[in-house]
């Protein structure tokens, strides 16, 4: 059978990606613009800034993309891009590009779900992996743990009420003076730091036994750290990064383990940013071995935005049969599942 | 020479595509900024009911700024990405000129407005020479409306000739216009009729053709939009530094 060649476009947040993916799970390409240093003085991303960035970057990174693959526009069968959820001016970047891109070339254009992304991730390099099998998403914008049906198909289990689980990390952080962004440094920090030093109350949803909540938690850092000054007692920033981080794996974790106890299945899937968190990774690996279940993890550089996720999302919406015509838009705060 | 033309600065979305020097085909559309959705299908129409071969484009003319930021880069995007397939260049084609490019040999001070908030409009002030070649007077900038009536007023009064007054901005400021050239009494002025109010990507494109000649075009990774304007949070983060100062 012929290879399948998608290229794909991601804009939705900070990073300028492009990718080459063929037959949704080999990598030819994966380019990654990232705009951290100019929004780390900014103390978080900047719409207006990204989308900027990414408008004076794009020719750039899909040049790049598609000369790191070996291939021209002309050998791609299809056109990919992020169009929701993000940022709706970032979004806008690459959802423009891609479209001009196809008009100009005569390529179909296939617009792709951030988060179905983020969980596709997951085929690259594991050729075995195949649906149904739950994942949990977890970045600065996400929490969702979702059964993965089919390809496409998704059943949304649960999903935070209020912050994402990236975000708790980002304003953690913030609180503690590590900066942006929060995940990678307390991940970090907590190395050095005590995870049972402090007790930090892990929030139950009353009506749904798989929705998140991290607000709570977050509050419950700020007002330690509030009455610890106020006490004048040092704070141990390395304590506090721990205790926090392992709340929030607690919660994550126990969710995704009754839902496997429930489904029955014996695979089980994380993706996202927040998915790159060691402490993360380490506590899943520990559980699902326990259970005898198969847990699969993207490589760090694919729980990070790019492109090559969007790539392998795009191939399974392409062979679907799934176009987007010309008028495609960004949707920023387009639901999982929904078209 | 063939041109692609693009103005998706404003409330206005236009396309157009120019052929040696004829428009075959222009599209217009002012009723709701959904830009996104409606740019590219405008495009696509106005290429199948021409005939056009996209693979017979030599460049394509983007109104490249002033404007509405988002606006203005789904025009900048959908310009790029067209020309990175095509393996053509971009053509910038500042948006206020375009505008003025409308009234192409008039004897008046041409002096395009787009409603910029803040009490301001980003405007320039222009006029035609014998040749009727475009001449700015006063370059694009972000300005309060009513210095850039007085500035207007200002050059039309030396030039013994009177103003056209045009674009949104000057919808949006047309009393204040009357009552500061109320106390003008030399200096006579106009207000564009309807279908020279707005941006037209016929302009981009005429216009686009010029600066072509005149070794202005980009590659396709070369070209950005001109904002005019740096983002919010890059004004306070200045204004903060300067106050550290």
């Amino acid at each position: 059978m012929k290879d399948t060649l998608i290229l794909a476009i991601e804009s939705s947040c900070d990073e300028t990606a492009a990718a080459v993916v063929k037959n949704g799970r080999t990598v030819l390409s994966n380019v990654i613009s990232s705009q951290i240093d100019i929004h780390t003085l900014y103390g978080g991303v900047v719409p207006e800034i990204a989308s900027r960035k990414h408008t004076e970057r794009v020719n750039q990174v899909v040049t790049e993309g598609l000369k790191q693959a070996g291939v021209g526009l002309e050998d791609v069968d299809a056109i990919a891009v992020t169009y929701g959820p993000g940022l709706v001016g970032a979004l806008l970047v690459g959802v423009s590009f891609a479209k001009g891109l196809a008009f100009a070339s005569g390529k179909p254009l296939v617009g792709v779900h951030h988060i179905e992304g983020h969980i596709c991730a997951n085929f690259i390099d594991h050729p075995e992996l195949e649906p149904p099998f739950p994942c949990l998403v977890v970045s600065g914008g996400h929490t969702h743990l979702v059964r993965v049906q089919d390809y496409g198909k998704y059943e949304i289990l649960g999903r935070t009420r209020d912050d994402a689980a990236g975000e708790a990390f980002d304003k953690v952080a913030r609180a503690i003076g590590l900066g942006y962004p929060g995940g990678p440094k307390i991940d970090k920090v907590s190395d050095e730091g005590d995870p049972d030093a402090i007790v930090f109350p892990r929030a139950k949803v009353g009506d749904s036994v798989y929705d998140f909540s991290f607000s709570g938690l977050k509050s419950a850092v700020l007002n330690y750290l509030n009455s610890c000054k106020m006490q004048g007692i040092e704070v141990n920033r390395a304590d506090v990064a721990a205790s926090f981080q392992k709340a929030v794996v607690d919660v994550l974790t126990d969710h995704a383990m009754t839902a496997l106890d429930e489904g029955g299945e014996k695979v089980f899937a994380i993706a996202g940013g927040v998915a790159s968190n060691r402490h993360l990774r380490a506590a899943f690996e520990e559980k699902c071995n326990a259970r005898g279940i198969k847990f699969y993890r993207p490589a760090p550089i694919l729980c990070t935005d790019n492109a090559a996720m969007i790539g392998a999302a795009g191939y399974y919406e392409f062979m679907r049969g799934v176009r987007s015509d010309y008028s495609l838009n960004a949707v920023p705060n387009l639901k999982l599942g929904e078209r | 020479m063939n041109i692609i033309a693009i103005d998706s600065t404003g409330m206005t979305a236009s396309v157009a595509i120019c052929c040696d020097g004829r428009i075959t085909g222009v599209y217009s559309i002012t009723h709701k900024k959904t830009h996104s959705e409606t740019l590219l299908p405008m495009l696509d129409e106005v290429k199948r009911m021409t005939e056009f071969d996209l693979g017979l484009a030599d460049a394509i003319a983007v109104a490249a700024g002033p404007g509405s930021f988002t606006g203005l880069r789904i025009g900048a995007a959908t310009a790029k990405g067209i020309a990175q397939a095509l393996d053509i260049p971009i053509i910038p084609v500042p948006t206020l000129d375009a505008m003025a490019y409308q009234f192409c040999g008039t004897d008046r001070v041409v002096c395009p407005m787009m409603d910029a908030r803040h009490s301001q409009v980003y405007s320039g002030i222009y006029a035609f020479d014998e040749t009727a070649a475009l001449e700015v007077l006063s370059e694009n900038r972000a300005v309060d409306a009513a210095e850039q009536v007085e500035a207007a007023a200002g050059f039309a009064k030396n030039r013994g000739t009177g103003i056209v007054f045009l674009g949104d901005g000057a919808d949006a400021y047309k009393d204040l216009i009357k009552d500061l050239m109320k106390e003008k009494t030399d200096v006579s002025y106009i207000f564009a009729p309807a279908h020279r109010n707005t941006q037209d990507a016929g302009c981009v494109a005429v216009l686009g053709e010029i600066l072509f000649g005149q070794g202005k075009a980009v590659t396709a990774d070369a070209f950005a939009p001109e904002y005019l304007r740096p983002s919010q949070a890059e004004r306070v983060r200045n204004e903060k530094c300067d106050e550290k100062k």
